[in-house]
């Protein structure tokens, strides 16, 4: 495995698949009753938000501390301007505290690539702009995969504001490593630009209309979040008819039930409920939502696990000596209780 | 240490005249007194250019110092060594200063600066309109009645997207024979956050887009005004295939349009910015590899009139952001040459005559410059640049005489480097060695 998580393009589809092996693992740690592992005791992971975001921040803390890590958040919202103080010296001043960890969120696409050329911490992105979010991507594959079995070969639409959303991009590299098929759902003012070569070149199909897609009856629905700054930029006339549209509404989850009773419905969160999801679809048994928020932490746990004390530091991680944590070095195939 | 660089009375010795054959070139008083087979007079300096070719002194017509405001960006001075080092013999310096460069006092100030220095001749470009807020029209006729004399004017940085506005300019500035060089960019179809050329390779990085149809809605328009309005339009940095067509066409109308382009957006492609570098962050953003090959066919046929650097330094900090909130630009004076004679002449797509129209020639008849990109021929200013058209070079960001390094062309290897560079008869440049200013 890489050094730093930038994308899912950094991932084989081995390494992909240790991730959600191990993340099975701390899956089970995360229902004892005592929840710590002694794996990560004595390293410091940063999370460093330049962007608001309260369950992927938390998500990433428990993570953490459930490992024994410390964990300090800092909020650096604001000071990503080009008028302030540099994204390179605010990095390397953090950095300069002595982390081995940094969490990185930021509006802009590419700031965790930058900033892990500028530091020796390891970098993780925990979304940058509208470019990725790969443990985002890599909860929702534990999560549908807990769901559905093995991926190879099931039919994933993704729905909703494809242009701005980074979490469709890692979900588009994530899901092809696993060999699901994918189609993006949305108007055509919010899919990507040059969408047309980019699906012929990575094989996924684009689609305008949500109702023949669910037709069609795919195993997993993904929602995304609609962000209120573009319900005003021109890309639909209204928020209601975007609904009428593109929303999973009580009667095109109607319709999904009947094409495909197995069928899952995710949605990263937060949920617009009655705009691109209804109350009855958010809430209804094929929903998965909450089990993406729980998937989140036993994913995060293993990536900070095999990022910080995968193969090449099992003395200093603290796993094996403890006689306590995953053992170190054997890819966390054992999680002893 | 060598001598210093000579003055006075210089006998260039053995140089190709364009490339063609060598020939000697007899400098006295800051013009030239004779050319071909010329006996060494007692008090002449001997130039030895066996093998070089000789070039009328490079203009550029887009150059961005960052003085008065950004002096620890660039300075006049500095942005002059560069230039001299590059084989320029004058440069237009673009408006976006702080203040903007919108008054007779400011551009005379540039002026003034750019004549204590003394390597290049450093003609102001004057702001279109005040501030550079596309509002109102700045005082053209002031700046152009000024010691200055502005010819050209451009809101450079931004585009003078009011339509009723660039009526006006391109209205008033006929009076006294001036151009708008004009930063075509539809603020609607491509705002402040568009850094990356609007395609598949920004789609995958999830970079605001630049689609072609933002510069070229804006050439057609401004194209139309100038023919209604019997006016002159230059269009500064073409980047795209859509852009050119428009500008063939307005050509082909017989409008007075003129376009340049930029050694990056000839060179350099949009593939630069997959690691998301802002050294690479360029507005018009690089283009996808058909647009570059598109406007090296412009060149060819005429549709492009001039090559220009878009010469953009900036002070480390601004570029060390993430891509989006970093500062645009690129600098480009030191490498324009070498990076042109290696596209092009090299592999035999277009001659150095070529080269001397598009660097040197067509930008000084737009910007009205006399004395430069002048013939090689007695009685003409000797503002002269000798090149190595067989040296091997590769660029070093450290050892350029910008104060800036936002240089996209470190590491990469040219054939064809300046050698010497003369301006009225004073050696501003020689094998790197720069005259004290």
């Amino acid at each position: 495995m890489r050094r730093h998580l930038l994308s899912i393009a950094d991932l084989t589809r081995e390494d992909v698949r240790t991730i959600l092996d191990t993340a099975a693992e701390m899956h089970d740690v995360q229902r004892r009753e005592v929840k710590k592992l002694p794996t990560l005791r004595g390293r410091t992971v940063i999370n460093l938000f330049f962007e608001d975001s309260t369950r992927t921040r938390s998500s990433f803390e428990i993570a953490g501390k459930w490992l024994s890590a410390d964990v300090i958040n800092i909020s650096a919202k604001g000071s990503s301007t080009s008028k302030g103080e540099s994204l390179r010296d605010t990095v390397k001043t953090v950095a300069a505290m002595g982390v081995d960890a940094l969490v990185i969120r930021h509006s802009a696409s590419g700031a965790a690539q930058q900033v892990s050329g500028w530091v020796d911490a390891q970098v993780i992105n925990a979304g940058d702009g509208t470019h990725e979010h790969p443990t985002q991507a890599l909860l929702d594959a534990y999560t549908m995969e807990h769901r559905l079995g093995p991926l190879e070969g099931r039919h994933v639409a993704i729905v909703g504001d494809i242009t701005h959303s980074r979490v469709a991009r890692s979900n588009l590299l994530s899901l092809a490593l696993l060999g699901a098929r994918v189609t993006l759902v949305g108007p055509p003012t919010l899919l990507p630009s040059g969408v047309t070569p980019w699906s012929a070149a990575d094989g996924f199909d684009v689609a305008t209309d949500l109702d023949e897609v669910i037709a069609a009856g795919p195993d997993a629905l993904m929602m995304l979040r609609v962000q209120r700054e573009r319900m005003s930029g021109g890309f639909f006339p209204t928020p209601r008819e975007y609904t009428v549209g593109y929303g999973l509404t009580r009667d095109r989850l109607a319709d999904l039930v009947r094409a495909n009773p197995e069928a899952v419905v995710c949605h990263p969160g937060p949920m617009n409920r009655g705009l691109e999801i209804s109350a009855d679809a958010a809430d209804a048994a094929a929903s998965v939502v909450l089990d993406q928020v729980s998937a989140g932490v036993a994913v995060r746990m293993s990536i900070l696990y095999h990022l910080l004390a995968g193969a090449d530091g099992p003395a200093e991680a603290g796993g094996p000596a403890a006689g306590d944590g995953p053992a170190a070095g054997d890819g966390g195939s054992e999680v002893a209780a | 240490m060598s001598a210093p660089l000579p003055s006075g009375t210089l006998l260039v010795t053995g140089a190709r005249i364009l490339g063609e054959g060598a020939a000697d070139v007899l400098v006295r008083d800051g013009v030239v007194v004779e050319v071909g087979s010329v006996d060494r007079p007692a008090d002449a300096t001997v130039l030895d250019a066996d093998g070089l070719v000789l070039l009328p002194g490079l203009v550029d017509i887009h150059t961005h110092l960052r003085e008065p405001g950004r002096e620890d960006a660039e300075t006049v001075a500095s942005g002059s060594r560069a230039a001299a080092a590059g084989g320029f013999t004058a440069i237009l310096a673009m408006a976006n200063t702080s203040p903007v460069a919108d008054t007779a006092e400011v551009v005379e100030h540039v002026l003034d600066l750019g004549r204590a220095c003394g390597l290049v001749d450093v003609q102001p470009i004057g702001a279109v309109t005040k501030g550079l807020e596309g509002a109102e029209l700045a005082e053209l006729g002031l700046m152009h009645r000024s010691r200055a004399r502005v010819r050209v004017f451009s809101d450079d940085g931004h585009c003078v997207s009011d339509s009723r506005v660039m009526r006006r300019a391109l209205e008033y500035i006929r009076a006294f024979g001036g151009v708008v060089s004009q930063h075509s960019q539809d603020p609607a179809l491509a705002g402040p956050a568009a850094c990356a050329h609007e395609g598949e390779l920004s789609g995958r990085l999830g970079l605001p887009g630049w689609p072609p149809v933002a510069e070229a809605a804006v050439i057609a328009r401004d194209a139309m005004l100038a023919e209604h309005t019997r006016s002159r339009l230059h269009v500064a940095h073409v980047t795209t295939a859509e852009g050119l067509d428009v500008v063939r066409w307005a050509k082909a109308r017989g409008i007075a349009v003129t376009a340049e382009a930029t050694p990056h957006h000839l060179a350099l492609t949009e593939e630069r910015l997959a690691a998301y570098d802002p050294v690479f962050k360029v507005n018009p953003p690089l283009r996808p590899t058909e647009d570059a090959e598109a406007l090296r066919e412009g060149l060819l046929d005429g549709t492009i009139d001039v090559i220009a650097t878009d010469h953009a330094p900036h002070a480390r900090h601004d570029k060390e952001h993430a891509f989006v909130d970093a500062a645009n630009g690129m600098i480009g004076l030191e490498t324009s040459l070498a990076v042109v004679a290696d596209l092009m002449v090299r592999p035999g797509r277009m001659g150095w005559a070529d080269l001397a129209r598009l660097m040197s020639t067509s930008p000084a008849r737009i910007a009205g410059l006399p004395g430069h990109g002048r013939p090689i021929a007695p009685g003409e200013p000797a503002n002269l640049t000798l090149v190595d058209a067989s040296r091997t070079w590769t660029v070093d960001r450290e050892a350029s005489r910008s104060f800036a390094r936002n240089n996209p062309w470190h590491g990469m290897t040219f054939t064809g480097a300046v050698h010497t560079t003369i301006l009225r008869g004073t050696v501003t440049a020689r094998e790197g060695e720069i005259r004290p200013c």
